[in-house]
């Protein structure tokens, strides 16, 4: 008599797919195309009429958007091209900088999301499974987000030398704990669940079943809190290289440029709106693309009824 | 005669969404009239909560609307009443008591001033008239001690005590309907039978028509008037309480009566088999006084427990929630750690052996736990949840596939299914899978955490079959926690009786029911719905 299982519906194979539901959220569409955007812009940067964005040009400073100017290739060559955005104090095209600038900014928010995520991660499972643990990492964890990230940057910066590595390291380390105390909480309630106590009983090793049981359950939250600190690396980034703790000032950020075109920017204030836009534009889709996924991946944020 | 409080006629409830059901409930006509409790009974989908929540007006919005039909209060429809003018009736001429009394009340907020916001909002009275009123009814609903425990906080009082405040606060302003949504289910027994009695007799004082939702047909041969049995978003059958229940009409409540196990415990052979649990002065205690906390709270979860299991035996452990019971059971799987005391599995002492050491014997002992809907990895097919461990002792792939596809058959569900997600299965299906899983590590000992507690009683029934036929097939010792003493009667071979982390009576399932010897086991007893009603198969044989 195997009457039991052959009443479950046909042709469904798995939970209705979460990523499926997030591909119609309309924060995941408008936020993913945007981000999609700027990945794109960054990449193909050389291809979108920009020149060489640290090429100095004395003879054309401080032009307007719009304006006209001669320059000079390395073949000795003289074109004639069109400011799109202005130029700054030293005659570097603005529209070129920025361009470049959006990969050193999604280049830190990138990394930044997945060191914090993944060192997070490994040392949430740690602490929310091995409650003799737990004390003592999270006190650790404590200690490190009293440390502000503009602060550390400032201190590795004076003994390291300024660089992109110095950054990412100075704004990954304040994040690790809001990793691990998500991750943490989602352990301990996961920990309880009767599936992960009946592996316990089949003799399922621990690696084992914190990979099968436990972390799977972390990857949705996860990812949404990646977007947030993803966004979040970006803007702080992009301070440390205005306040001039950051990435050295020849290579183009968005922090930088504004940065540089801080003296003048009662007169030319083209120097900083652009990247300001730039800036503004890309965390606003970072975050709003964050929203859709939570609302559609974590199910205690969600307003489905 | 006098009209009815509450006539339903010919209501529909249309489910929006994807589901496989259109409707909630469809076409169903009930009464109930004044000083009448009318228990409407039937299996988890059937609808009774829905029929409830559309009286209320109470319907989750936006996934299911009154389609069709009257309901109507006093006379009066209330199907096309506004949402404020549906306000202004519920608490004053109806009003609800729900399930769980631990949720249902505020936390933060004093007993006392819960019941007097019904009064502050439909009344005039002033605050001093208000506390008046609220001692008044807590005094009505035997509440020990109202002047002090009016200014108490839902946590200082009992969940029999919080069900109390629910029932005075929507008793206060003397109701024409009062609606009961499970109201016992979530309490234990004793205090179960304790408010049981009180809604009866707050029932008779101002004679009010009761709406009494439950799925236990111990209860309503307890406390209905009239039965209205329901399946599948219909009314079934209908009548006095006597006449349903002694000589019901269709196949559905013959079939649901003779699911509800008997009070009266077969006669069963002694068995005689080796020793395969032998725990012996099993303590777990919680929380530790030392030199910084002198005054730290030490719970005795598991007070001094020995108890014997024998090859082919069925022991169960009845008790109360915070008896121990569970905590026994989990100190057998090591679950936990006991405190002290020793735990041998067929001779080998595993209450304190190191985790390397124990591994080989982890696989002896199998536990099938309470919640079918938790007990599976979502994530996960159930076969390899079933393969998970074997594969975990050494066995290949396909040799444990082999054994998984075999399994799938003892437990009588299709080896096919295999490949499925445990979402794709009902409760009782998965309680199914989760004993296969248990098989498969080839135990000496089964414990079931109240392995049918979360489930209907008639998937309880086939449940309960297939534990029997398992621990014969296999010759198990068999380990059964429950807290359902009709359960108990008919599984057991022995039972031990646990109250306040200690066994307070032990012996053969026949003798311990016949001829109970402890003043606490006699009150399990005397409190157990329904015990003058015959059910099980006596009922329609």
């Amino acid at each position: 008599m195997a009457a039991g299982a052959t009443s479950a519906p046909q042709g469904v194979s798995r939970p209705p797919s979460a990523v499926a539901m997030a591909l119609r959220h309309p924060g995941v569409i408008v936020g993913g195309i945007v981000v999609l955007v700027v990945v794109l812009m960054g990449l193909l940067a050389p291809l979108l009429g920009t020149i060489d964005p640290s090429s100095i040009n004395p003879a054309a400073r401080n032009r307007v958007p719009g304006a006209e100017f001669t320059m000079r290739t390395d073949t000795g060559e003289r074109i004639r091209m069109t400011a799109l955005f202005g130029t700054d104090s030293l005659g570097r095209d603005i529209y070129s900088r920025t361009i470049y600038g959006a990969r050193v900014s999604l280049l830190v928010g990138v990394a930044v999301a997945s060191l914090s995520v993944l060192i997070g991660l490994a040392i949430g499972l740690v602490a929310g499974f091995f409650r003799w643990l737990d004390a003592v990492v999270m006190r650790i964890m404590d200690g490190l987000m009293a440390i502000p990230a503009i602060l550390l940057a400032i201190a590795m910066v004076s003994l390291f030398r300024a660089g992109v590595l110095t950054v990412i390291l100075a704004i990954v380390v304040p994040e690790i704990p809001r990793v691990v105390r998500l991750v943490r909480s989602i352990v301990l309630s996961v920990r309880e669940e009767p599936y992960v106590e009946a592996a316990v009983t089949l003799g399922t090793p621990t690696g084992k079943l914190l990979w099968r049981h436990v972390l799977p359950n972390t990857i949705a939250p996860l990812i949404v809190q990646g977007t947030f600190i993803c966004a979040s690396a970006i803007l702080v980034e992009a301070i440390l290289s205005f306040l001039g703790i950051g990435v050295p000032p020849e290579v183009p950020t968005w922090g930088n440029i504004m940065a540089e075109g801080r003296q003048v920017f009662s007169l030319y204030p083209h120097n900083i709106i652009y990247p300001g836009i730039f800036l503004a534009v890309t965390i606003l889709a970072v975050n709003v693309l964050g929203d859709g996924l939570r609302d559609t991946l974590d199910p205690k944020m969600a307003k489905r009824v | 005669m006098s009209m009815p409080v509450l006539e339903v006629s010919n209501l529909s409830v249309a489910i929006r969404g994807l589901g496989d059901r259109t409707h909630a409930i469809k076409g169903i006509d009930l009464t109930v009239g004044a000083n009448e409790i009318v228990c409407v009974v039937g299996e988890s989908g059937s609808g009774k909560s829905v029929t409830a929540q559309s009286v209320m007006g109470l319907l989750p919005k936006g996934l299911m609307k009154v389609e069709s039909g009257s309901i109507r209060l006093q006379g009066d429809e209330l199907t096309t009443k506004t949402d404020a003018q549906l306000r202004a009736i519920r608490g004053e001429r109806m009003a609800m008591v729900f399930q769980e009394p631990m949720t249902a009340l505020n936390p933060v907020e004093r007993v006392g001033d819960q019941i007097a916001e019904v009064l502050e909002i439909h009344t005039d009275l002033d605050a001093k008239g208000r506390r008046a009123r609220v001692l008044d009814i807590m005094r009505a609903v035997h509440l020990p001690d109202p002047e002090h425990m009016i200014d108490a906080y839902p946590h200082q009082l009992s969940g029999g005590q919080r069900q109390r405040i629910m029932i005075a606060a929507a008793l206060v302003l003397d109701p024409a309907l009062l609606i009961a949504d499970e109201p016992t289910t979530a309490l234990d027994v004793t205090t179960q039978a304790q408010i049981l009695k009180l809604i009866r007799e707050m029932q008779e004082r101002k004679k009010t028509g009761v709406l009494f939702i439950t799925h236990d047909f111990g209860v309503v041969s307890e406390i209905a008037d009239r039965v209205v049995v329901m399946q599948m978003g219909s009314i079934v059958e209908q009548g006095p309480r006597d006449e349903v229940l002694r000589r019901p009409r269709e196949a559905y409540t013959k079939m649901l009566m003779a699911s509800v196990p008997s009070m009266t415990p077969p006669k069963r052979p002694v068995v005689t088999g080796a020793v395969t649990l032998e725990a012996q002065g099993l303590f777990k205690t919680y929380g530790k006084r030392s030199f910084w906390q002198p005054k730290a709270r030490v719970v005795n979860a598991v007070n001094d427990v020995s108890l014997t299991v024998r090859r082919g035996e069925t022991l169960g452990i009845v008790g109360e929630s915070g008896s121990g019971k569970s905590t026994v059971a989990r100190c057998v799987a090591r679950l936990i750690d006991p405190t002290a005391g020793a735990v041998k599995i067929e001779g080998t002492d595993i209450a304190h052996l190191k985790e390397a050491e124990f591994r080989p014997v982890r696989r002896r002992v199998q536990i099938v736990f309470q919640d079918p809907y938790r007990s599976l990895n979502p994530r996960r097919t159930v076969g390899e949840a079933i393969i998970e461990g074997p594969m975990n002792y050494g066995l290949s792939r396909h040799e444990a596939i082999q054994r998984a596809r075999d399994l799938m058959t003892t437990v009588h569900l299709s080896p096919d299914a295999l490949d499925r997600y445990p979402h794709q299965f009902s409760g009782g299906q998965r309680q199914r899978i989760c004993i296969a899983r248990a098989l498969a590590m080839e135990p000496v000992l089964l414990i079931g955490d109240e392995p049918v507690s979360a489930l209907d009683v008639s998937v309880q029934a086939q449940v309960l079959k297939l534990l029997d036929e398992v621990r014969r097939k296999f010759d198990l010792a068999v380990l059964f926690i429950t807290h359902d003493l009709r359960v108990a009667a008919q599984v057991c071979d022995r039972i031990a009786v646990m109250q306040k982390g200690v066994i307070v009576e032990q012996g053969t399932t026949v003798e311990v029911f016949a001829n109970p010897q402890h003043a606490y086991t006699r009150a399990l007893f005397d409190a157990a719905p329904g015990r003058h009603q015959e059910f099980g198969s006596g009922a329609t044989a």
